[in-house]
């Protein structure tokens, strides 16, 4: 008896064959599901982990929310992030010591931020990290996800670049030397 | 002119247009085998060489012969050698009894199924040779399987053909395909279809298809007999079994489906039509079923195959002997 079960166990294991078949002849009926890249791309890339953008700063957007806190460059287990806080300038400096009537003006002025911020994304392992750690929030997961290039200086980026020429300014001033200033 | 000549330099042009036809189905094979698998995988497969990749191929071919011959150290350089044009040259013997119209035969002779089953022998040969001489475990053990398997599907696969030997009396593909008549009913398939599906499996077990691809299987054996080989070594071999595919559709549609006889369009477009078709379901059993395990491999052989193949053949001859 045990032997006539095997054989029709066997014989019904042929219909299993034609049912594969019908699957394979069926997905190959249908439309494609691959989007052909040079020629389409994805547009679900929001949730994409690319290399990481500073965020606007919610009540100047043309300024990053970034303090130069040095934690992200901290952090990161591979020193990708080099940070260079922004000089205080000397107006601000001497309002400040003097005090006063129009203090809360004088911080405003005397903002933290990043002189320069640059950011290696060929040594970036998007562990995520500095986005966790970042105490205001201001590092998150671009989703550039067709980033390409055929030189690795295209993947140094200075993340300040999409604030415009008014963050850049501010660079310090000549004679203050920091490792991210010579590169 | 004396016949002799006439005969030989008929043989040559048969030879030659063998070849080309070989060479062309190949090119044609492995880009429908590509674009088959895109689709059935629900992407494009090669687009980018040629209007939807069709220069693909070419671009291969061309890269394959440019690249350096290169023997391992320790390989036997004889076997090493030997084995790819070993596992290509019966190509052509195998394809010249083939009737591909009505008169279109490269060489008529009474025994044309008898030098087709004796020529794909040799393949068994090559792809020993290959795995024995390449000095590599995951060859030799790619060249045992491919043995063991060519040696067991080769006899459910005579029997097959036997049976159809016995109804038709005669082993000239030519005078088998007289037999049959032009509408499917009249195609041994119809009296014959047990033999059929014994001769179809034996068939894509005998290429070493997937799902029978234990020689050179990917996964297990990274390329099994044809690990050490690139450039020319490896698309002869790659040559071969596109050929040995084409060879056994073609057998398979004179035995079995009528060969060139079928209505309204002129033969040669039929067989045409009839081998792609073939071929075209075997490449959707490749990109369909996963591979057999070694003993599946061999049980379904020894405890199916041939069992319903001597059934089947034992059948038929006892009702020759009646009717």
């Amino acid at each position: 008896m045990d032997s006539v079960n095997r054989i029709r166990d066997d014989v019904a294991g042929l219909w299993s064959l034609v049912k594969g078949l019908k699957v394979t002849g069926t997905c190959f009926a249908r439309d494609q599901v691959t989007v052909h890249y040079p020629r389409a791309q994805v547009d679900n890339l929001r949730t994409f982990r690319g290399p990481i953008e500073l965020v606007e700063s919610p009540d100047d957007p043309r300024r990053p929310r970034c303090i130069a806190c040095m934690t992200c460059a901290g952090v990161c287990p591979h020193g990708c992030i080099t940070v260079v806080r922004k000089k205080p300038a000397k107006m601000e400096k001497g309002t400040e010591k003097g005090g006063g009537s129009d203090k809360g003006e004088a911080k405003k002025k005397a903002r933290k931020g990043p002189a320069t911020f640059t950011y290696d994304y060929t040594r970036c392992c998007l562990c995520g990290f500095c986005v966790e750690n970042c105490p205001v929030r201001s590092i998150r997961f671009s989703s550039r996800g067709y980033l390409a290039g055929i030189d690795k200086g295209a993947f140094v980026f200075d993340l300040l670049e999409k604030f415009g020429e008014e963050e850049r300014s501010q660079k310090p001033e000549p004679g203050v030397t920091s490792p991210a200033t010579a590169g | 002119m004396s016949y002799e000549f006439h005969r030989f330099f008929y043989l040559l042009i048969a030879v030659v247009a063998t070849a080309a036809v070989v060479a062309v189905s190949a090119l044609i094979l492995i880009y429908l085998e590509r674009k088959v698998a895109g689709h059935v995988q629900r992407r494009p497969g090669p687009f980018e060489v040629g209007p939807h990749g069709v220069l693909q191929t070419v671009a291969d071919a061309l890269k394959l012969m440019g690249k350096q011959p290169f023997r391992p150290d320790g390989a036997d350089r004889l076997l090493f050698w030997l084995a790819p044009i070993l596992a290509f040259a019966p190509a052509l013997p195998l394809l010249l009894p083939i009737p591909f119209g009505p008169v279109l035969t490269g060489l008529e002779v009474n025994l044309g199924l008898i030098l087709i089953l004796a020529f794909s022998g040799i393949n068994a040969l090559a792809l020993c040779m290959a795995g024995w001489g390449s000095n590599n475990k995951w060859a030799l053990l790619g060249a045992a399987r491919a043995v063991a398997q060519s040696v067991g599907y080769e006899i459910p696969l005579l029997m097959s053909v036997l049976s159809v030997a016995f109804m038709t009396g005669t082993l000239n593909l030519s005078k088998i395909v007289a037999y049959q008549g032009p509408w499917p009913w009249h195609w041994n398939i119809f009296t014959q279809p047990l033999a059929f599906l014994i001769y179809f499996v034996c068939a894509v077990a005998e290429t070493n298809r997937a799902p029978f691809d234990l020689p050179e299987a990917e996964s297990e054996l990274t390329a099994g007999f044809h690990t050490e080989y690139s450039g020319m070594g490896f698309g002869l071999f790659f040559l071969a079994e596109y050929t040995n595919m084409l060879v056994v559709c073609s057998v398979a549609t004179a035995l079995f489906l009528g060969g060139w006889q079928a209505p309204f369009l002129p033969g040669f477009w039929w067989f045409l039509i009839k081998i792609y078709l073939l071929l075209l379901i075997i490449i959707w059993f490749r990109w369909t079923f996963p591979r057999l395990r070694f003993d599946q491999l061999l049980n379904l052989n020894w405890k199916w195959l041939l069992p319903l193949g001597l059934a089947n053949l034992m059948g038929t001859a006892l009702l020759m002997k009646i009717f």
